[in-house]
C-alpha cells in the first residue's frame, strides 16, 4: 500500500470518527443499552429454581407428615402458601396459577410406615414451567430417597453421601452465567449494526456514489470505516467488564488481555457482517432487521442462553460455526475459570479464521456491487 | 466512419465513445452511442429521466462498466485505468451528497485528504475556491444547514479540490432558485474559460441554450447531437411541407383545443400568450385569421427540438 492509500484510509477514518461523535443520541444508547440488560439479567433473572410456591393436603396430620413438610420447606426449593382442605382446593391454585407444586400426603400415612409398609404420598407438579418441574420432581424425590434411607437406618449414619463441591461459581450465581455472554452478545449487536449502518448511511444520502467517483479503493473504504467501530466495540466491551466486575463481582481469574486478543478477530468478523448486509440492504430498516436475523440465530445456539451440551447433534455441529459460541466459551473460561493460552490457541484459531473468511467474503461483494 | 476512440491521441479530445452499450441484464441502459467532447467544452446532456444520463456518466468514470464499444477519457481506457481517470475528474452529482453532519471546513479537509492532496495544498486550493464561490462566512457551519444554493455550492467546490480537468455534473441545478441557479452557471462558465471541459445533465432549457454543445439521449440512444442551433434547424424538426408557426391573441387555451382538433396539425402546445404549432403546409388557417389572431412564423425551440426528436423515435420503436 502506498502513501496515498494510507492518507485516504486516515481520512476516512476520521471522518467516521466524527459521525460518531456528532450523534450523541446513537452514542448513548449504544453504551446505555448494554448497561440496562445487564441489570436485567444480573439482578432480575435467576434460573435457579428457588421457593417455588406450593399448597399442601394434610389428611393425615401427624408428627410424620408434618416433618415431611418441614423437610420440602427446609430444602429451600419451596415455599408453603397454604394449607388446604381438600384435593380439589389445591388443584384449584395450581390451575389458577398460584402455586406450582401441591404436595398430598392421605390419612393413612403415618399408620403404613409404622406397619412397614410403602407409604405414597402426592406430589402435583404444574409442567408448563419446565425448568421448575423437573427441579420440583427431583427434590420431592430426593426427600422421599432421604426420608425412607431415615426410616430404614433408623438413625445411623448414612452409608455413602455424595460431597459435591461447585467449583468457580460457588453460589451458582446465574449473573455468572449470563453476563459474560451478554458481553459478547451485546458487542456483536453493535458491530454488526454499526458497521452495515456505516455503509447504507452513505448509500441513503447518496455520499457513497459520490465516494466512488474518487480514486478511493474499496479495500481502503473497508478499512477505514472499521478502524473506528473497532475501538469503540472494544470501549463497550471493556465498560461491561468493568461494570459486571464491579457492580456484580463477577471475578476475572484469567487474563483480560487474552481476552481482548480474541474480542479483536470477533469483531471483525461482525463487522464484515454488517458490511455483508449492507450490500444487500438499502435502508437504515432493512438492515436493522437483517442484522437482527443474523444476530438472534446466535443468541440462541450460541450457548448464551441454553447450554450447547443439551442441544440436539446437528445444532450443536451448527453452534461451532458461529463465532458468538467461541468467545463467549473463551469469556467465560477467561474470567470463571482462568483458562489460559494452552486452551484457548484453538480459539483464536478458529475466530481469526472465521474474520478472515467473512472479510474476504464482504470485500469481494462489495467490489462486485459498484 | 473513423473510429476515433481507438486513435484518440489528440489532446484535445477529452471523452472519446465509439459504439458504445451498456447491459443490465436483459436492458440495454446505453445502446450505441457515440461521440466526442473537446476540451474546454461545455456539453450538455440531455433527455428524460431513465434514459441513460447518468448511467453513462458512472460508466465513464468507471463505476460501471461498458459492454461493448470503445470508450476513453484523456486517451485512458474506461475500462482498465478508471482510477487513473478519477484522479482527474470531478462529480457532482444530482442531489446533495456531502455530509450533512460535518461542517463546510470538514467536508473540504476529507476530500482534500481523499484526493491525497497535502496540508499545504489543501490550504491553499481551500482558499481559492472559497474565494470564488464566496463560502468563507459558513465554513464552520454544518454542511446540513446551507441553503439549497450554497450545498451546491460545496458540493462543487469539493470536488474540484483536486484540479480535475473534466467536471461531471448531473442535474447540479435541480431544485436550486434561479438566482442561484444563474450564479452557479457563472462559476462554472469561470472553470470553462480555465480550459475545464463540463458535462453537464439538466432538464432546463435555458441551461440547455448556455452549453456548447447538446446530446439528446432517449430510450438508451443518442438522438441527436450538435450546437443548440444546429439542432433547431435539423430537418427532421420541421419536416418539408410544414412550418412552425405562432399564433397569439385570444384565449390561448381555446385556441389551442380548436388546433388540436384538426388534421395536419402537430405538436400543438402553449407558450404563455401564444400558442406554437407545427402545421403542414396544405392546412388553412384563414379561419383563425378572421377570428383576429396574429399568426406569425416561429423557429423551433429547443424544448420543440426533444418532443419532436422523442415522439418520432416513439413511433419508429412502436412500429
Amino acid at each position: 500500500m502506498n502513501l496515498a492509500a494510507w492518507q485516504r484510509i486516515r481520512f476516512i477514518a476520521y471522518k467516521e470518527m466524527l459521525h460518531i461523535v456528532r450523534d450523541p443520541q446513537t452514542l448513548f444508547f449504544t453504551l446505555f443499552i448494554p448497561i440496562v440488560e445487564m441489570f436485567l439479567l444480573g439482578f432480575a433473572i435467576n434460573t435457579n429454581v428457588r421457593d417455588v410456591s406450593t399448597v399442601v393436603v394434610d389428611f393425615c396430620n401427624t408428627q410424620e407428615s408434618r416433618r415431611l413438610i418441614e423437610q420440602f420447606e427446609n430444602s429451600g426449593d419451596f415455599e408453603v402458601l397454604k394449607y388446604c382442605d381438600s384435593e380439589r382446593e389445591a388443584q384449584a391454585y395450581i390451575v389458577a396459577g398460584n402455586a406450582q407444586v401441591g404436595i398430598i400426603i392421605p390419612e393413612d400415612f403415618s399408620r403404613k410406615i409404622e406397619a412397614g409398609q410403602t407409604s405414597p404420598f402426592a406430589v402435583l407438579v404444574d409442567g408448563t414451567v419446565s425448568s421448575i418441574a423437573a427441579e420440583s420432581l427431583n427434590v420431592g424425590n430426593a426427600i422421599a430417597l432421604r426420608a425412607s434411607l431415615g426410616q430404614v437406618l433408623k438413625g445411623k449414619e448414612l452409608p455413602i453421601e455424595a460431597r459435591p463441591s461447585v467449583m468457580f461459581n460457588p453460589d451458582t450465581r446465574s449473573a455468572w452465567f449470563f453476563l459474560p455472554g451478554l458481553m459478547v452478545v451485546m458487542c456483536q449487536m453493535l458491530a454488526t449494526i454499526l458497521s452495515a449502518n456505516a455503509i447504507v448511511r452513505e448509500k441513503e444520502s447518496g455520499t457513497l456514489e459520490q465516494f466512488y467517483m474518487t480514486p478511493v479503493r474499496r479495500g481502503e473504504v473497508i478499512l477505514g470505516k472499521m478502524i473506528p467501530y473497532v475501538v469503540q466495540t472494544a470501549i463497550e466491551f471493556a465498560i461491561i467488564l468493568l461494570v459486571m466486575y464491579t457492580i456484580f463481582q463477577v471475578p476475572i481469574r484469567g487474563h483480560v488481555l487474552l481476552l481482548f486478543a480474541l474480542l479483536l478477530p470477533f469483531t471483525l468478523t461482525m463487522l464484515a457482517f454488517g458490511l455483508l448486509i449492507s450490500t444487500k440492504a438499502d435502508t437504515k430498516d432493512a438492515a436493522g432487521q437483517m442484522a437482527m436475523g443474523t444476530i438472534i440465530p446466535s443468541i440462541f445456539l450460541s450457548g448464551y442462553v441454553f447450554p450447547i451440551d443439551s442441544m440436539p447433534e446437528i445444532f450443536k455441529t451448527i453452534s461451532y460455526f458461529i463465532p458468538t459460541t467461541w468467545l463467549i466459551d473463551a469469556a467465560r473460561g477467561i474470567l470463571l475459570r482462568g483458562t489460559d493460552w494452552t486452551t484457548l490457541w484453538q480459539h483464536t484459531l478458529v475466530l481469526w479464521i472465521m474474520a478472515i473468511v467473512v472479510t474476504t467474503i464482504a470485500a469481494l461483494r462489495m467490489r462486485k456491487q459498484v | 466512419m473513423v473510429k476515433e476512440s481507438s486513435l484518440n491521441t489528440d489532446p484535445d479530445v477529452v471523452i472519446a465513445l465509439h459504439d458504445c452499450s451498456i447491459q443490465f441484464g436483459k436492458f440495454r441502459a446505453i445502446d450505441r452511442v457515440s461521440f466526442n467532447v473537446h476540451a474546454g467544452e461545455v456539453f450538455g446532456l440531455l433527455g428524460p429521466n431513465g434514459s441513460g444520463k447518468t448511467t453513462l456518466i458512472r460508466a465513464l468514470c468507471g463505476l460501471l462498466n461498458f459492454s461493448e464499444g470503445e470508450a476513453s477519457v484523456f486517451g485512458l481506457n474506461v475500462r482498465t485505468q478508471a482510477e487513473k481517470i478519477r484522479e482527474q475528474v470531478g462529480y457532482m452529482s444530482q442531489k446533495f451528497s456531502l455530509y450533512g453532519d460535518l461542517t463546510v471546513q470538514e467536508n473540504m479537509d476529507f476530500y482534500c485528504g481523499i484526493y491525497g492532496l497535502s496540508r499545504a495544498q489543501a490550504k491553499q486550493r481551500q482558499a481559492e475556491l472559497v474565494e470564488l464561490t464566496g463560502l468563507a462566512p459558513y465554513r464552520t457551519r454544518s454542511a446540513s444547514k446551507l441553503s439549497g444554493g450554497w450545498k451546491q455550492r460545496l458540493a462543487m467546490v469539493c470536488s474540484l479540490m483536486h484540479r480535475p480537468r473534466l467536471v461531471f455534473l448531473d442535474e447540479p441545478t435541480a431544485g436550486v432558485d434561479p438566482v442561484a441557479r444563474r450564479e452557479l452557471w457563472d462559476l462554472l462558465f469561470r472553470l470553462a474559460s480555465e480550459g475545464i471541459t463540463l458535462v453537464v445533465t439538466t432538464h432546463y432549457m435555458d441551461e440547455a441554450e448556455r452549453c456548447g454543445r447538446v446530446g439528446y439521449l432517449y430510450l438508451s440512444h443518442l438522438l441527436a447531437l450538435g450546437t443548440p442551433k444546429d439542432l433547431k434547424h435539423l430537418p427532421t424538426i420541421t419536416p418539408v411541407g410544414s412550418k412552425r408557426w405562432e399564433i397569439r391573441g385570444g384565449v390561448s387555451a381555446e385556441v389551442l383545443a380548436k388546433l388540436r382538433s384538426r388534421a395536419g396539425i402537430h405538436e400543438a402546445t402553449i407558450f404563455g400568450q401564444a400558442v406554437h404549432a407545427l402545421i403542414d403546409d396544405n392546412v388553412s388557417l384563414n379561419d383563425l385569421k378572421a377570428e383576429g389572431l396574429d399568426i406569425l412564423a416561429a423557429d423551433a425551440n429547443l424544448e420543440d427540438v426533444f418532443v419532436t426528436l422523442a415522439r418520432q423515435a416513439s413511433k419508429e420503436n412502436g412500429s
